[in-house]
């Protein structure tokens, strides 16, 4: 279960506490995240909303330990994120964590196989071990078909399925997704949030998306909105700001 | 060696790129080849030569001659134990451009006191019998298809008397020390002696002589200028290795002109590379922050860099060097023995080869570390 009201230990399977992020910017502090809080269990898929500069990203970012909050901390699966060194946290990333971007970000001199297989070249398994774990995660994405396809030769909807491939072929403990279906027409980004509805529901997933599309976030289990630097379930934004205000 | 096919596959983005990088090395290991070739075989003459032995000239010039009687005065001097001498004939064998050192040579001393260069014996033998016997260098004799008992017309340009000396061919040297000369071509002091005009007669071009001791070499080559001296043919005596550096020097500083043209090369291949690879590297930028996100190691991402460079300049010096090794020889002919023997060394091509992958290295460091040091988000910023 989401909340993002605890200050305690949890047994949470992500533990968000205190968190602030301030940016210098010409000599001004822009206070990006003041002091959010956010559980999530394993399984939950969250979706985070906001306008532009709310620090969705940001938060994302910092939840997939791309970059250090200026407070407060973050722990997942036992781990504490924020106290990690650069290198820790590449290794604890290349484990844990499943990035899917707006713009797939898939190597363009690459095949489908060989963008999948990319993350599995980090760990200790075979070669034919990782033939035959991207294979499946190409199967659950629908793409067996293309994996010798270089990207350029898939549509926008077909490359993200590959993206979303890589995120989970070494089965990470959670999946952030920073607008995932941003650049797709409403087709594929139906097709892809039935792929990520389906890796919560049938795989057990942990989910947490970034998202502008108010019809893509209500598909997930909880909406959240950023604003103020704090989070707040969908619908009672106004009384945030009001308590905010207070 | 799982990396490879990332590596591999950026190697090859940008196809036209990689040819043009990969043709600046060739281009550059060709020239450092052809220079260091150059380089060595006008240096080889000093590398090769005996340290026991001592060459006496004219003080004036190697052209002016010395006196035949100043062999017995000079064998006579302490610590020298065999001495022979040599008289350059230049004469033009069917065409000028057919250019080899022909010297008349003193068959009773020559294998004593130049011992590397090997006749064998049955045919020394026929060449003592013979007053017109001449023997020819291997390289010289495979150059111009001759065999044994082959006529040899050689037209004089020098000595006057009959317009053409005819030859025979009783025998081939070969040199024992690798890369020795063997274009030379020797016939018999005393058909010299019978053909020139008086005014040459008696007369050497040069002493070559033998001494029991290296370490006594200038005690005695001072003993042979000091015999000499205020006479008409004053001498001028020095190591075989000192003659030869010296006659290199008559060209001017070579070692400096190829260092010189080598290390521009060099440098502006590591500007044109290092150029490359910060463009390679600045356009995927998003691409390496991605491989970053996924948990690539910062570690892991200079080394792809380095690897990319490394194998351009590998491949590129690599295809310089065939290059060298097949371009060299066909130059070495066509040069007609104007230079002495053109030899493309396992020392050249590890030390060209070496240099290739240093540049390679340095060229792909700047750019490696500037990727191993970008921000993850900065980097995602840019897709």
């Amino acid at each position: 279960m989401v909340r993002v009201d605890s200050t305690g230990r949890s047994n949470s399977l992500i533990q968000v506490r205190g968190l602030d992020k301030t940016y210098k910017r010409g000599g001004e502090e822009i206070h990006v995240l003041q002091g959010l809080n956010l559980d999530v269990d394993k399984g939950d898929f969250v979706a985070f909303m906001g306008p532009s500069g709310s620090g969705k990203t940001t938060l994302l970012n910092l939840l997939g330990g791309l970059d250090v909050p200026t407070r407060g901390s973050i722990s997942v699966a036992g781990d504490e994120v924020t106290n990690m060194s650069a290198a820790k946290l590449t290794q604890w990333r290349a484990r844990h964590v499943g990035f899917i971007f707006q713009m797939y970000n898939l190597i363009p001199v690459l095949t489908a196989f060989q963008n999948v297989e990319l993350p599995l070249l980090l760990t200790k398994l075979s070669k034919s071990e990782r033939r035959r774990h991207v294979e499946t995660a190409l199967g659950v994405v629908g793409l067996s078909e293309r994996m010798n396809h270089y990207p350029r030769q898939l549509s926008g909807g077909q490359e993200q399925r590959v993206a979303i491939a890589r995120a989970i072929v070494a089965d990470p403990t959670f999946l952030l997704c920073d607008e995932p279906t941003g650049d797709l027409d409403r087709k594929s980004a139906d097709e892809i949030m039935n792929l990520i509805i389906r890796l919560v529901k049938e795989f057990g997933k942990t989910v947490l998306m970034v998202t502008h599309d108010p019809v893509v976030a209500k598909l997930a289990d909880l909406e959240l909105h950023l604003e103020k630097g704090l989070l707040v379930e969908a619908g009672q934004q106004q009384n945030a700001y009001a308590g905010g205000a207070a | 060696m799982k990396f490879r096919g990332l590596i591999f596959a950026n190697l090859f983005r940008k196809k036209i790129r990689l040819i043009l990088t990969v043709g600046s090395f060739a281009v550059a290991l060709f020239l450092f080849s052809f220079l260091a070739v150059v380089k060595g075989a006008f240096g080889r003459g000093a590398d090769i030569a005996g340290a026991d032995r001592l060459i006496t000239i004219n003080r004036t010039s190697i052209i002016q001659p010395l006196p035949l009687n100043y062999r017995d005065k000079i064998l006579r001097i302490p610590g020298v134990v065999a001495i022979t001498h040599n008289n350059w004939f230049g004469g033009v064998y069917q065409d000028e451009k057919n250019f080899f050192p022909q010297f008349a040579i003193d068959p009773q001393n020559q294998r004593i006191v130049l011992p590397e260069l090997k006749v064998p014996d049955d045919q020394w033998a026929n060449f003592l019998k013979d007053r017109q016997g001449a023997i020819a260098g291997a390289k010289t004799a495979a150059r111009f298809g001759w065999k044994i008992g082959d006529k040899i017309p050689i037209k004089t340009t020098i000595f006057g008397g009959a317009n053409t000396w005819d030859f025979n061919l009783v025998g081939i040297y070969h040199s024992e020390k690798a890369g020795g000369d063997e274009s030379q071509f020797w016939f018999q002091w005393d058909a010299f002696e019978e053909g020139v005009p008086k005014t040459f007669k008696d007369r050497v071009g040069w002493y070559v002589f033998k001494i029991q001791n290296p370490d006594d070499a200038p005690r005695i080559a001072k003993a042979v200028d000091d015999l000499f001296s205020n006479s008409d043919f004053e001498t001028k005596t020095e190591t075989e290795s000192a003659f030869a550096a010296g006659w290199v020097k008559q060209f001017g500083n070579i070692e400096f002109l190829i260092l010189s043209i080598g290390g521009v090369v060099f440098f502006t291949l590591l500007l044109v590379t290092g150029n490359t690879m910060a463009i390679s590297v600045r356009e995927r930028i998003g691409e390496l922050g991605t491989l970053k996100a996924i948990g690539f190691s910062d570690r892991a991402i200079l080394s792809f860099v380095l690897a990319e460079s490394l194998l351009i300049s590998l491949i590129g010096g690599l295809m310089g060097l065939g290059l060298a090794a097949l371009a060299i020889p066909v130059l070495a002919n066509a040069l007609n023995g104007l230079l002495p023997e053109l030899i493309l060394s396992p020392a050249i091509l590890s030390i060209g080869l070496g240099t290739a992958l240093l540049v390679g290295l340095v060229s792909g460091l700047l750019p490696g570390i500037g990727a191993m040091r970008m921000r993850v988000v900065n980097a995602l910023r840019r897709v």
